[in-house]
């Protein structure tokens, strides 16, 4: 019906490309202003908790171990829509006011913070028990072991899975748009809405998706290449 | 001079050390041998401090460690900067070239230079006859140079005594000879070594010392020479039956 509508009339086949194209600029403007910045933002605080709580996870201290835990448990076991709207709509009633976006961050990295944190954790626990000791027996402390020895090897074996994280991660910003932040997805909403034309303009939105995240793929295999340079 | 008192190790129920007690002199090779689980691994690995001792004393040129008190981190650390420990699996940094291995220490933990560690760290690898090599990585390598990698990388850090635990175990038969050499060198310098090995021909040939140790305890020590033509206990008299 649709195909047929547009090949059967030149003229709306001319108004949706026309459509098209006027809604590809504010789009794109929602993804370098919002999507992207909120991806690249949300992922380095993510990782950065990720590290701590994979750290607290292999801990000697019982209560960092049972920190760690219930945080993981707690972000994983709850739909990252409902942490969202807790958030922005939530914390408000206690008196914490925040902006879309800077909540949007917030929610989006507890939950990279969660479920990077088990990529990170095997990854460390997959380094052999000889390169930890290697490197107290030419007198390094943990953290200098950590660091040098530990991390750069463990960040090749995680690239993969959070190379992934990162993906997906792309995709869920557009859950932002429900807590008025207007990425990329909001948008689209904002055009949809206002000629109707939410196949055309969805579809966009979806192209324009994968195409980000087809770009992070490419990216992924060049990182994997010079990672791979020590392998045998 | 190292000198170890009283040391005992348990891991959970398995009693590994039974009061071990040992002085080496500056400049001396020791060789130990014994039967596997004899506790021979866990002593050089006390030694550095990569296993805590249940108890005991450890003394290096005049720093101790006891460990009927609780020692600190910052103890341990200063302490085992006086040993260089070579790995039976050499754990080498793989993501560091072999350069990069030996300069890892001295750089990190000795806070040297850049040039002055790369320059150092040449040399090294010179002296163990990886001079061509310094920019290989260890998959690069073959076991043996590996290994040599590995004892330069120890040897950065300036050690007061070098300890080697089954350094030639992993190795093909061809290669073993290429890291016993360089074994040999050092001590023919005078460098402090507790070697702990398989190799019963190093230890006639290099070796000051041979101990013997059989469950947990040193059972006999004695010149080369005499332990393997005449040893007075019979334990080491099997254990040497056995092996030859």
């Amino acid at each position: 019906m649709y195909l047929n509508s547009i090949f059967a009339d030149p003229e709306r086949t001319a108004k949706l490309i026309d459509i098209a194209k006027s809604s590809l600029q504010p789009m794109l403007e929602g993804a370098i202003m919002n999507t992207i910045p909120l991806t690249i933002l949300s992922f380095i605080f993510g990782l950065i908790l990720a590290i701590l709580t994979a750290l607290a996870r292999i801990s000697n201290v019982k209560v960092f171990r049972m920190i760690a835990r219930v945080y993981v448990s707690a972000i994983r076991g709850t739909p990252l829509l409902v942490q969202l709207f807790i958030i922005f709509y939530g914390l408000p009633n206690i008196g914490v006011t925040l902006d879309p976006f800077i909540s949007a961050v917030i929610g989006f990295s507890l939950s990279v913070g969660a479920y990077a944190s088990e990529v990170i954790r095997a990854a460390i626990l997959s380094i052999p028990k000889g390169q930890w000791e290697a490197g107290y027996s030419i007198g390094m402390s943990y953290t200098q072991t950590l660091k040098r020895i530990i991390l750069p090897q463990a960040s090749k074996v995680s690239l993969p899975p959070l190379s992934n994280t990162f993906i997906s991660l792309v995709k869920d910003t557009s859950l932002a748009s429900l807590v008025l932040v207007t990425e990329m997805f909001r948008r689209a909403q904002e055009i949809a809405a206002s000629n109707y034309e939410f196949l055309l303009v969805y579809s966009e939105a979806a192209l324009l998706y994968w195409v980000i995240c087809f770009f992070l793929s490419v990216i992924q295999g060049f990182m994997e290449k010079r990672l791979d340079r020590y392998a045998s | 001079m190292i000198l170890i008192k009283g040391l005992y190790k348990q891991f959970g129920q398995l009693e590994v050390l039974k009061g071990i007690d040992l002085n080496v002199e500056k400049g001396k090779v020791v060789v130990v041998i014994g039967p596997s689980g004899s506790g021979k691994t866990t002593m050089l690995r006390c030694l550095n401090v990569l296993e805590t001792p249940t108890k005991g004393a450890i003394s290096i040129e005049g720093q101790n460690l006891d460990f009927s008190k609780a020692v600190s981190k910052k103890n341990i650390a200063a302490f085992r900067r006086l040993t260089g420990m070579v790995f039976q699996s050499y754990n080498l940094f793989p993501h560091k070239t072999a350069l990069e291995n030996v300069m890892e220490g001295p750089i990190v933990v000795k806070k040297e230079g850049k040039e002055a560690a790369r320059k150092k760290a040449q040399a090294l690898l010179e002296k163990v006859g990886l001079g061509d090599k310094v920019d290989f990585y260890p998959a690069q390598l073959s076991g043996g140079q590996q290994q040599r990698v590995g004892i330069a990388r120890a040897l950065a850090m300036e050690p007061e005594v070098m300890l080697f635990d089954e350094p030639t175990s992993a190795l093909d038969p061809e290669l073993v000879g290429e890291v016993l050499k360089v074994m040999k060198d050092l001590a023919q310098e005078g460098m402090t070594m507790i070697v702990v090995t398989h190799e019963m021909r190093f230890a006639r040939e290099a070796a000051d010392e041979v101990i013997f140790m059989d469950q947990g305890v040193i059972v006999e020590r004695d010149k080369p020479d005499e332990i393997f033509t005449n040893p007075k206990e019979e334990r080491t008299r099997k254990f040497l039956n056995m092996i030859q």
